[in-house]
């Protein structure tokens, strides 16, 4: 069971490069998507059964698998793009910092001060780098879709340090948090059309205009 | 929220109810259709209620001398969040509760749904926050839980103020208020900063507790006489004062004049209350700071010919004897005189409620006369005593109030002040002796000039011939505007004519800001003759009032005829030819062109026809154009650099945080 759990979170990492490194926005929507069920799945395989976990699962495949995706499709079609064109930086120093920080968030996490049943997971280093993974993500591109792309993987590395406490976190909170994200990208989704509508483009950088 | 001590017949209670009415008046207009009045009105009456509940709570507090309080739980890492009363509190909170419940009525009239949809319901609302929130900051008890009212209250004053947005005018002067009010919090956030390395916490310590000669307690005086000097518009902090009080709506500016720079004032009076031994130094700082206030103040007025931007200058004025009264005080305090701090804070104290009172009459009274004659040029008024006579004696009752003369309040409070100065001048034998001896004459030179100010003020508008279509237009504003002004000048006669009754309500809060006094066994009541002022006050009434009978049994027993005035041979005299408020100020103007930097354009007269020509003069914001203005641009100039970090480049903001996180980690390994 735990090689299974462990091969799926190293997919999650994989995927990381995976949404790094395509300059498609469909198909890093659709890899965020997949690491989005993949952890959905985890809780099952960690933890034994309860009806909390199945909603949990439940709820987490049909928000980050099918309406967010649904959703971030739906606005590229809107405001007609499909490419990340001028990243701030390109594609492959972006994967080179990204295997970087990937690197280094395995030294990190064995620096930190855990319990000692968790010592030794690859849980916390892969949500360390899932994390920073998303960062880089918002931090280098240009496309208000791609900053979207950049929370959701910001999101997932938080639930998969969640996932270690899973037993301890009440439903109210997991559902908060989903809430919390569903609502956030609906917005986004609305702001993103409204910027295409006002500017005829998603480019954040032409925000800039928009300072004191 | 627990409730730690308090039960319902707690004055605290009553008091945070009334704050808490008044906060959410506003509310239920937001959501009624904006046409309709009746959110207005009802928020009015909803103010006037919470006021007579705190009204209530605060009398209670003085009468009873107690002391009480709330105790907020909050998770919040400041400390415990304490909100109480004690008769200080009590005493500024009066003002606070009278002068907001005068102003909501008066808005419903001034300032009315029907004709302003768009501003009216968010009026309404920012007034009620205001207010409340000027009723909450002398309740907390803790640095943080000040900080936190003192920012609500800047901010609802500022969209208050910013109502007629559309006016380049007032957002200038919105924006100015907004600068000065946010550098005003900071100074205080290094004050309260200070406050908790002296005493230990964000909680208030107790009065006389801790002590004043130490360099950490001149750090905290400084600060907190520059922040709270900011808001109050104290010179020269008060570059914000002039413009924000002229473009606010008229009952805004009366509560913003009439209590919100008071908060400056108890800021100050809070904060001194802390300290034991206060070095003599501080309270000739305070005395100077108040006669440059004081002076300057009034002499800025007389040059102004916009009647509220004039008031406002007044505002500064009073603060100075405000000030003035308090560094008697603290003199007294500082040489251990008892006698000056009874007579120096009784007088400030006292001229806290007395301005509050007829300066928010003088408001109201110069917003009827905005309101009819829709300008505040005072030279293109004129003759408006005939047809708004309820104004124009209530205004009058201001005007005599604010000069200080019997048998009004402003009297009152100021004869306080001096005998504060004579008697420091015989008791006092240290430093300050000379500045109390040049303190008494200061005060002289400020009441000679307001009185020369609101001569031309009530010369120039209500008396004389209009001078423009508009003045000639005016008549009499409803009773909504009218009553509230009546009952302010009511209020204003009472405490001339009764000041007997003040010792009871000053000695509460004179003892909490000072508690050893009490062993001192000199009491407010035998160390100013309140009895013969009464008398004297009576005797002048009776006196005016037989004198104007016979002048009118006179008058009306000769013949009289209808003429024109006496034109000095002018073929076709007209009103424009009256003695402009310019022209009556002029002489003095010119006297004090050192300081006030009076500009004239004059007319450019050619050949032996000519033709039409200008003349226009005015007394700019000299502190302001010629101090401030400068000195920000080459701030600007030096932190252009800075700015660079504010791009508006949502990718670099991100990459602050997560620089700002590494950074963190690392310094926490």
């Amino acid at each position: 069971m735990t090689s299974l759990v462990d091969q799926l979170i190293v997919l999650v990492m994989l995927i990381n490069f995976a949404a790094l490194g395509s300059g498609r926005l469909a198909v890093a929507i659709r890899a965020v998507a997949l690491q989005g069920v993949i952890l959905g799945i985890l809780p099952v395989l960690i933890h034994s059964f309860s009806w909390h976990l199945v909603v949990i699962t439940g709820g987490l495949i049909l928000a980050k698998g099918i309406i967010i995706p649904w959703l971030l499709t739906g606005a590229i079609v809107r405001a007609r793009i499909s490419r990340e064109m001028e990243p701030y930086l390109g594609y492959v120093p972006t994967l080179l910092i990204g295997a970087i920080t990937t690197g280094l968030s395995f030294v990190f996490a064995a620096r930190l001060p855990l319990a000692p049943e968790h010592q030794g997971l690859l849980f916390v280093p892969a949500a360390i780098a899932t994390l920073l993974t998303g960062f880089i993500v918002l931090v280098t591109r240009r496309k208000a879709i791609s900053q979207v792309i950049g929370y959701l993987m910001l999101e997932n590395g938080i639930f998969l340090f969640g996932l270690l406490l899973t037993e301890a976190m009440p439903v109210m909170v997991e559902a908060g948090v989903l809430l919390d994200l569903i609502v956030g990208i609906f917005v986004m989704g609305i702001i993103i059309n409204q910027i295409s509508r006002e500017f005829s483009s998603i480019d954040t950088s032409r925000l800039t205009t928009l300072r004191d | 929220m627990e409730a730690s001590t308090a039960g319902p017949d707690n004055p605290v209670s009553l008091v945070i109810a009334g704050a808490l009415l008044i906060g959410a008046s506003g509310i239920p207009g937001l959501f009624l259709p904006k046409k309709l009045d009746w959110g207005q009105k009802c928020a009015s009456l909803t103010v006037v209620l919470g006021s007579i509940l705190g009204i209530i709570g605060a009398l209670a507090t003085l009468f009873t001398e107690r002391t009480a309080s709330y105790t907020l739980v909050s998770s919040l890492p400041f400390g415990p969040l304490e909100a109480g009363i004690d008769p200080l509190s009590a005493f500024f909170l009066l003002p606070v509760f009278i002068v907001s419940a005068c102003c909501a009525v008066y808005g419903t009239g001034y300032w009315p749904a029907s004709h302003h949809p768009r501003t009216a319901p968010r009026l309404t609302f920012f007034f009620g926050m205001l207010a409340s929130s000027l009723t909450l900051i002398p309740l907390a008890r803790n640095g943080v839980l000040f900080l936190i009212f003192w920012e609500i209250m800047a901010l609802s004053a500022y969209f208050a103020l910013a109502t007629d947005d559309l006016e380049q005018e007032v957002r200038d002067a919105s924006l100015i208020y907004l600068v000065a009010t946010h550098a005003s919090t900071l100074t205080l956030f290094a004050c309260f900063s200070l406050l908790k390395a002296t005493a230990g916490s964000f909680s208030f310590p107790a009065a006389t507790a801790l002590d004043g000669t130490t360099p950490l307690g001149a750090a905290i005086f400084v600060t907190a006489l520059l922040g709270f000097g900011l808001k109050a518009g104290v010179m020269p902090l008060h570059v914000w004062l002039p413009g924000a009080h002229a473009s606010a709506p008229s009952h805004v500016s009366a509560l913003m004049s009439g209590v919100l720079i008071k908060m400056g004032i108890y800021g100050i009076v809070r904060i001194l209350s802390f300290f034991g031994m206060v070095p003599p130094w501080w309270g000739m700082v305070l005395l100077m700071a108040g006669i440059v206030s004081g002076i300057l103040g009034v002499a800025f007025a007389v040059g102004q010919h916009d009647l509220k931007r004039l008031l406002a200058y007044h505002s500064i004025e009073n603060i100075g004897i405000i000030v003035m009264g308090l560094g008697v005080a603290l003199i007294g305090r500082g040489a251990g005189l008892p006698l000056l701090v009874v007579l120096g804070f009784g007088g400030a104290l006292l001229h806290v409620l007395n301005h509050a009172l007829f300066k928010s009459l003088l408001f109201l009274g110069a917003g009827a006369v905005i309101h009819e004659a829709g300008t505040r040029e005072i030279d293109r008024l004129g003759g408006l005593g005939r047809r708004m006579p309820w104004t124009a004696a209530l205004f009058l009752t201001g005007a005599v109030a604010i000069c200080g003369l019997p048998p009004l309040n402003g009297f009152v409070s100021e004869l306080l002040v001096y005998l504060g100065f004579f008697s420091g001048l015989v008791q006092e034998k240290g430093a300050a002796a000379p500045l109390l001896g040049l303190a008494a004459p200061a005060l002289a030179m400020v009441g000679g000039m307001a009185v020369l100010c609101f001569v031309k003020v009530f010369g120039t508008v209500f008396l004389g011939q209009p001078r423009s279509a508009d003045a000639a237009g005016c008549h009499e504003p409803g009773w909504a505007m009218r009553g509230p002004m009546l009952l302010l000048a009511i209020l204003c006669a009472a405490i001339g004519l009764l000041p007997v009754a003040l010792p009871r309500l000053l000695e509460p809060a004179l003892f909490a800001w000072s508690p050893q006094l009490p062993f001192a066994g000199i009491r407010l009541a035998e160390a100013a003759p309140f009895g013969w002022i009464t008398l004297m006050g009576l005797v002048l009434l009776l006196a005016i009032l037989g004198i104007g009978a016979w002048l009118w049994k006179r008058v009306t027993d000769q013949p009289r005829g209808r003429a024109g005035t006496w034109d000095c041979g002018f073929a076709r005299p007209t009103a424009r030819m009256q003695y402009t408020a310019s022209s009556f100020a002029e002489m003095f103007v010119n006297l004090f062109a050192a300081v006030l930097r009076p500009r004239v354009h004059p007319p450019q007269v050619q050949g032996l026809f000519p033709g039409k020509s200008a003349f226009s003069s005015h007394v700019p914001e000299a502190v302001l154009e010629l101090v401030m203005a400068p000195l920000l641009a080459a701030m600007d100039r030096r932190f252009s650099l800075a700015r660079k970090l504010q791009h508006g480049r949502l990718h670099l903001y991100i990459l602050y945080i997560f620089v700002t996180l590494a950074l963190l980690l690392a310094w926490a390994y």
